[in-house]
């Protein structure tokens, strides 16, 4: 936490603040809604990987897993291939495997789907120019709301009257001895 | 004409609602208490007239009336008497119908116990609460209208989608929605509270009780469909991030902050500001997800029939009410007047950064589900953004949430002692430490993040306990003396407690079965065995039933353990006569180790059937969690404190009318 000697309020900031985060919401909010004007994609009944599509090779069957589980049945929504019975996915799902039977590495197999179906066949998108929002979005939301917070906390005006060091040690000390008197009313 | 009776009241009902929006809110500018006790009628005949409505169409439903469009396409007559009575809100019209009854509902509650309000905050109140209802009324009735008749009519329905004539999802929609929709309160009240540009501590005590009553519907809704997708959809897992998924919990993320906020505002006046803005966010997340499930945009499982011109309808509704709010927002929070000062490390210090930490995590749920749709409206890229990238943003933001969590109740209001709490909290601290410690040692496999998540949820359910034995002095005083204290302690202490420590219940469930569940693929023939977690599964034989509905074929295996049976699991496969759709009914054997759960797939072609079976440890954890959450709050809302100020309705105790 933060241990700066001041205080936040409710006052958090001034009306210009908010209003302008408020007008800030809405220039989002508008961008949003133009971006949601189309349907998109089709859902698919959905069911899974069977025994006799596994590998003997316990090894290799556990990297295909392991691939299926970041790979996106292409006609449903947002299922891996490995919870899917569309056809696609069990097509998909016996590509894996003969690209790791040939000797492809994990980074291999995952180039071949993309090169063949987009970044869509990944259900963890790649970190490039179209997505750094999408990754670093939780990170600067959470680096705007702590810095928003601690500017509220420095721009209290009040905010001195209510810190530790409005008190001298004399008083400290007999405020201690107050409450340890009659802790019931401290919680 | 039962149904032309409940279309009827429906369309009384937006003329009510037209005049529950416009009279009250002019009787304030008039300052006519007459005008302003209209609203309170408008109020409570619209529940009525909508009611009416509702009715009317479950009735249709019961008796399989077929001259009715939308019972001819969602129902069937064979379907058993509760599944028709589900059927009403298994579909979309129904559905709507539902969501403005309960909006209705929660108005009429404004108008019958809000009485204590000061008379032109509750006149604003039902007057935006009529606006809501008003927009909804309007859209069904122009744009999804149950009560369409069709002729000549038909001789039997299309039936209900089978995987979803199942208990838990007949009740799952009722629950949400109470949930979803019991946030237009907190909406209601804060859109009055900028139009007055005043806001106190009455204002959040009424604003609280509700939406921890929303809160609470909202968590076993969301529940009840985790556990339904469980055992139903057959493929073992409770949550897939399903944008529909999100769409609810967004809502519960926000809520759950609202809730917390609204307690500094409540006791210590301060947070003013925010608490509004959440209150705004909250209920505009519900009609968000309201528009992403109905129009279109996503099709899932979970969604409804697609039509894009409800989907233009919704945007404009969900544009015009979060616009709005938004902009009387910009205009008035900065007249609000600002109270209780803090230091940072204090109860309000502590409900802050659960607050960042709850937004942060909304926000960043929101972002993963809207990025692909607003990705490929602006550049045609087409990605996808699932489970992976969830659980890489999400859980690392709850990790500290839930560490800071049992310090909170510790620390007092103003100003805390971190250090005091720290001290308090060491026994559930050491016990975390050893449950780790234990946890990796023992089971050896699996992410080096699960023992701590289990570890996590073991401090969050200590702490709570022991904030009850801290508060009643546990080993300081006799015991009878605890016991009488603990008694003692306010009912939302309690309440806080329970919330709490299912929350931790249900983070070690979660963490459990993420991280050890273990996954068995093979083909059986009559005879054959498999052994898993423990188990010993040997398939008996398969046989053929039937049921109201549907055909089956029935497998039947039998479990043993250390040579001794245990039970005999029987799952099956069905195939559903209205409309025609093939299901796996999971045959699950639950312990509180974990489910064992078996799955039949495909005949195979050399005979026999493919099984899938898992072992989930500890995953009833997560639904116990969830209804203890509710259990929670429910002890929290029965707290005399919540009553406070309305002595005069002390006989009347219902705090949830629902």
């Amino acid at each position: 936490m933060i241990s700066s000697g001041k205080a936040i309020s409710g006052k958090v900031i001034g009306g210009g603040f908010w209003a302008r985060l408020a007008r800030r919401m809405l220039v989002v909010l508008v961008m949003a809604m133009v971006a949601l004007a189309g349907p998109l994609w089709e859902a698919g009944p959905c069911h899974a990987l069977s025994p006799d599509e596994q590998l003997k090779d316990a090894a290799l069957e556990a990297r295909a897993r392991e691939l299926s589980a970041e790979l996106r049945c292409l006609v449903c929504q947002n299922q891996s291939i490995d919870d899917s019975d569309a056809p696609l996915a069990k097509d998909l799902r016996h590509l894996v495997r003969e690209r790791l039977v040939a000797g492809d590495s994990n980074t291999e197999v995952m180039n071949f789907l993309v090169q063949r179906y987009g970044d869509f066949v990944l259900l963890k998108p790649p970190f490039g120019w179209h997505t750094w929002l999408l990754w670093l979005a939780p990170a600067l939301l959470l680096i705007a709301t702590i810095a928003f917070v601690v500017r509220a906390m420095w721009s209290q005006p009040g905010a001195a009257a209510a810190s530790r060091s409005q008190l001298s040690k004399e008083e400290e000390e007999r405020l201690a001895q107050v409450l340890k008197a009659a802790p019931d009313e401290v919680t | 004409m039962i149904i032309e009776f409940g279309h009827f009241a429906l369309v009384l009902a937006v003329l009510v609602a037209a005049f529950q929006t416009v009279v009250p809110a002019y009787g304030v500018y008039r300052n006519d208490a007459r005008l302003m006790e209209f609203g309170r009628s408008a109020a409570i005949s619209q529940f009525f007239l909508i009611l009416i409505s509702f009715v009317a169409l479950m009735y249709a439903y019961i008796v399989s009336d077929f001259s009715v469009a939308n019972v001819v396409e969602n129902s069937h007559s064979t379907k058993p008497l509760i599944y028709r009575i589900a059927g009403v809100w298994g579909n979309h019209e129904g559905s709507m119908l539902l969501w403005v009854l309960i909006v209705a509902l929660f108005g009429a509650a404004v108008a019958l116990f809000g009485n204590n309000l000061p008379k032109t905050l509750q006149s604003h109140v039902l007057s935006v609460q009529g606006a809501i209802g008003l927009a909804f009324v309007l859209f069904i009735i122009f744009t999804s209208n149950p009560f369409e008749r069709i002729d000549p009519a038909p001789f039997d329905g299309r039936g209900l989608n089978p995987i979803l004539q199942d208990p838990a999802l007949a009740f799952h929609p009722p629950f949400l929605y109470v949930g979803y929709v019991g946030f237009s309160m907190a909406f209601s009240f804060a859109i009055a509270a900028l139009i007055e540009g005043r806001i106190d501590a009455a204002w959040a005590r009424w604003v609280r009780p509700w939406t921890l009553a929303a809160w609470m519907f909202l968590t076993v809704g969301i529940a009840m469909g985790s556990w339904w997708a469980y055992y139903e959809l057959g493929w073992g897992g409770w949550w897939f991030w399903d944008p529909v998924e999100n769409a609810s919990f967004m809502p519960w993320l926000a809520g759950t902050a609202l809730l917390h906020s609204a307690l500094v505002m409540e006791k210590r006046e301060a947070l003013k500001v925010w608490t509004i803005l959440l209150a705004i966010l909250t209920f505009s997340l519900s009609l968000m997800g309201a528009f992403l499930v109905r129009s279109g945009v996503l099709t899932s499982v979970h969604a409804f029939a697609v039509d894009p011109k409800r989907g233009v309808v919704i945007l404009a509704i969900m544009f015009a009410f979060i616009g709005g709010a938004l902009a009387l927002f910009a205009m008035r929070a900065g007249e609000l007047r600002q109270g209780g000062i803090f230091a940072p490390i204090s109860r309000e210090g502590g409900l802050v950064l659960n607050n960042i930490l709850l937004t942060v995590a909304c926000a960043t749920v929101l972002v993963g589900t809207l990025y692909p749709l607003a990705l490929e409206g602006m550049t045609g890229d087409k990605i996808s953004v699932g489970a992976p990238f969830f659980n890489m943003t999400f859980v690392p933001l709850m990790l500290p949430l839930l560490l800071a969590l049992p310090f909170g109740p510790f620390l007092a209001w103003k100003r805390g002692d971190l250090l005091g709490a720290a001290q308090r909290l060491s026994i559930a601290a050491v016990v975390a430490i050893v449950v780790i410690v234990a946890t990796a040692a023992w089971v050896q496999r699996g992410p080096w993040l699960a023992p701590f998540a289990i570890g996590l949820g073991v401090f969050v359910m200590m702490g709570a306990v022991w904030e009850i034995a801290f508060r009643a002095k546990a080993g300081s005083v006799p015991w009878g003396e605890v016991v009488r204290r603990a008694r003692n302690l306010p009912r939302s202490v309690w309440g806080t407690m329970l919330a709490h420590f299912g929350v931790g219940l249900a983070v070690i469930g979660i963490a459990a079965t993420s991280a050890y569940r273990v996954e068995t693929i093979v083909a059986m023939k009559p005879g054959d065995h498999v052994e898993t977690a423990g188990y010993v599964l040997t398939f008996k034989e398969s046989s053929k039933g039937h049921g109201p509905n549907y055909q089956e074929d029935i497998v039947t295996l039998e479990v043993t353990r250390d040579g001794k049976l245990v039970t005999m699991l029987t799952p099956s496969k069905r195939l559903y006569d209205a409309p025609p759709m093939p299901t796996t009914e999971a045959g699950i054997l639950a312990s509180w180790r974990g489910d064992l759960y078996a799955v039949v797939g495909d005949v195979q072609q050399a005979g026999g059937f493919a099984f899938r079976i898992y072992f989930n440890p500890l995953v009833r954890f997560i639904w116990i969690g969830a209804v203890i959450m509710f259990i929670g709050g429910g002890v929290s809302l029965s707290d005399r404190r919540l009553r406070v100020g309305a002595p005069v309705r002390s006989k009347r105790r219902r705090t949830v009318a629902a």
